[in-house]
């Protein structure tokens, strides 16, 4: 199942990517509640179609923060319910006011555990962000928070973009803490440039340059597919969930919009097998 | 991609400051020049945000008169901040100025630099500066613009002349000043000057007093800056936020404290498996009442801190 399963979700995602070339108004700090229900029915219908997003209370949380006190670096998580998560088949991400809105879309593969899922993400302006959760049968189900931050997408990344892109796929994987069961959270580097960067002395923007996919795979079962965006923060890192497995590692490939490929396996952290 | 077609439009307003990166300015007028050696001039900063009441002059800011010549530092936070110094330099002296000296690329520092265009001084900064200003300038600017309106906030102006890894030394006339390049530590181009007939050292942001710092560069080279600071073996110096001198080695003693407890608790929170939120809610809160604008930064500094260090 591992290799058809894998194949499927990357095919799924370039079809996927066509649909969400929205370019509506962003609101304003100031828009209203319906211009705001308005704007996600808009995104709602671009990525989902006619399918409805039923309210996810007891099934999916979203935690972001009220302020962002870093607009380029918005840590959010969203948990799936327990006792729901054997139901979910992927979480969407979107950042609604955010000039390319659709964050990311991780899907979970039978490895996978969608209790939790936390990303870091650049946020443009006052806005609401919804998590939307896929179940198996199609379903979707939503919450969303309001986020005031601002400028977080054309935020300089470090002091230069050759500084910006030391180190780029170098990857680490840092075990959950003592009271977390089968969490982990691997960092890659790399700028995740939003093309909305400008250099001032050549008055030209860095060419967007971004994480499209990142597999993460305990032996030939898939845990997790991330197919990212421009709204990731640089230096991307994935807090996510996994099964017990009989492989004894991660293997990891994320593959970039520059066509860049990078590969990496962890030992899969003791303490919380 | 999951959605083409980004369009590049331009985002204004500001939200976070890095070192108050839009506050500053016409409390300028409030605060005043003051002489804190023979020959040496500086405008304190009040610890708040960038405003347009105070038209981002929240750094401290001033000038180093010699015989022959005026060297500015730093040129203020804003167009209107420059040219309030300028005017206050020119109501004392009117000596050339020739040197403008800028510390390092934060807004409240160097967007004074427009207002001494005219008196053609040589721009200097440290060699990274350039490819920074490069880098922020056009993001720094537009969100002084949206604090300030379009006339008040000033150009970005590049560095005309580098100080490299070798210290330059300039001459006034009769007063030598010595430059030195710093690692990365407050941000990745902290320029610090020593004027040798005061034995004031200027190390601009490396220094906080009162105001809570803010790391923007990297913690463990800023730890290893204040010790380099030290050794110059200088006793008194202007901080870029606090009292206009200070004794220096006193100090650093509170900003070496929160630095190294910043390190230390984050780490610990690191080790423990706990989140970025976590820690930005636990890491160093016994720091929060000892500085001013705590909350503003704090979070921040937490955030760059988790950043830097899982890395390791």
């Amino acid at each position: 199942m591992g290799m058809n399963q894998n194949r499927r979700m990357a095919c799924a995602g370039l079809v996927l990517a066509p649909l969400l070339a929205i370019a509506g108004p962003v609101l304003a700090a100031g828009g209203t509640d319906q211009e705001r229900e308005e704007r996600w029915q808009d995104l709602r219908q671009s990525i989902f179609g006619e399918r409805p997003v039923e309210d996810g209370v007891g099934l999916i949380t979203l935690e972001a923060p009220a302020r962002a006190l870093d607009a380029a670096l918005v840590p959010l998580t969203i948990r799936i319910a327990p006792e729901q998560r054997d139901r979910v088949a992927a979480v969407h991400l979107v950042i609604d006011d955010n000039p390319s809105p659709y964050a990311a879309r991780a899907s979970f593969g039978p490895a996978g555990d969608p209790a939790v899922l936390r990303l870091r993400v650049r946020i443009d302006g006052y806005t609401n962000v919804h998590a939307v959760a896929e179940t198996k049968d199609g379903r979707l189900f939503g919450t969303a928070a309001f986020v005031k931050a601002s400028g977080g997408c054309s935020a300089p990344i470090g002091v230069s973009d050759e500084v910006a892109m030391q180190g780029m796929g170098e990857m680490k994987l840092r075990p959950g803490g003592p009271d977390t069961h089968g969490e982990a959270t691997l960092l890659i580097r790399h700028p995740n440039f939003s093309g909305m960067q400008m250099n001032q002395l050549t008055r030209t923007y860095t060419p967007a340059r971004y994480l499209d996919l990142v597999r993460i795979s305990q032996g030939d079962q898939t845990v997790l597919e991330l197919a990212g965006d421009i709204s990731l923060a640089s230096d991307p890192a994935i807090g996510f969930a996994y099964r017990p497995g009989e492989a004894d590692a991660f293997t990891v490939l994320a593959t970039d919009s520059d066509g860049g490929s990078w590969q990496e396996s962890f030992p899969i952290p003791a303490n919380t097998q | 991609m999951l959605q083409r077609g980004t369009a590049r439009r331009t985002f204004l307003q500001a939200g976070l400051c890095l070192c108050g990166c839009l506050a500053a300015g016409r409390a300028a007028g409030s605060a005043g020049l003051v002489e804190v050696a023979p020959g040496v001039l500086v405008r304190r900063g009040p610890d708040e945000e960038a405003s347009a009441a105070n038209g981002n002059g929240i750094a401290n800011i001033g000038c180093i008169i010699g015989n022959d010549a005026v060297l500015v530092t730093d040129p203020g936070g804003s167009l209107a901040d420059g040219q309030w110094l300028r005017e206050e330099i020119r109501r004392r002296t009117q000596r050339p100025i020739r040197h403008v000296v800028v510390s390092h690329v934060h807004p409240d520092h160097c967007f004074g630099t427009g207002a001494f265009l005219d008196d053609a001084p040589e721009i200097l900064g440290h060699h990274r500066l350039s490819a920074a200003l490069a880098a922020r300038g056009d993001y720094y600017q537009r969100q002084l613009v949206e604090l300030l309106g379009d006339g008040a906030a000033g150009p970005v102006v590049l560095p005309t002349r580098a100080v490299g890894e070798d210290e330059t030394v300039l001459d006034l006339g009769g007063r030598r000043i010595r430059l030195a390049a710093y690692a990365t530590a407050h941000s990745d181009c902290d320029l610090v000057m020593l004027d040798e007939a005061s034995g004031l050292l200027f190390p601009a942001d490396l220094l906080f007093v009162g105001r809570v710092p803010s790391l923007d560069g990297s913690l463990s080279g800023w730890q290893a800056a204040l010790g380099r600071l030290r050794a110059t073996g200088a006793v008194r110096a202007v901080p870029g936020h606090g009292p206009t001198t200070v004794e220096l080695g006193q100090a650093i003693g509170p900003l070496e404290r929160y630095l190294a407890m910043l390190q230390d608790e984050t780490r610990a929170a690191l080790a423990a498996g706990r989140t970025m939120e976590e820690a930005i809610a636990t890491v160093a809160m016994a720091e929060r009442d000892h500085w001013a604008l705590f909350d503003d930064y704090h979070g921040r500094n937490v955030t760059q801190a988790y950043k830097e260090l899982e890395w390791e």
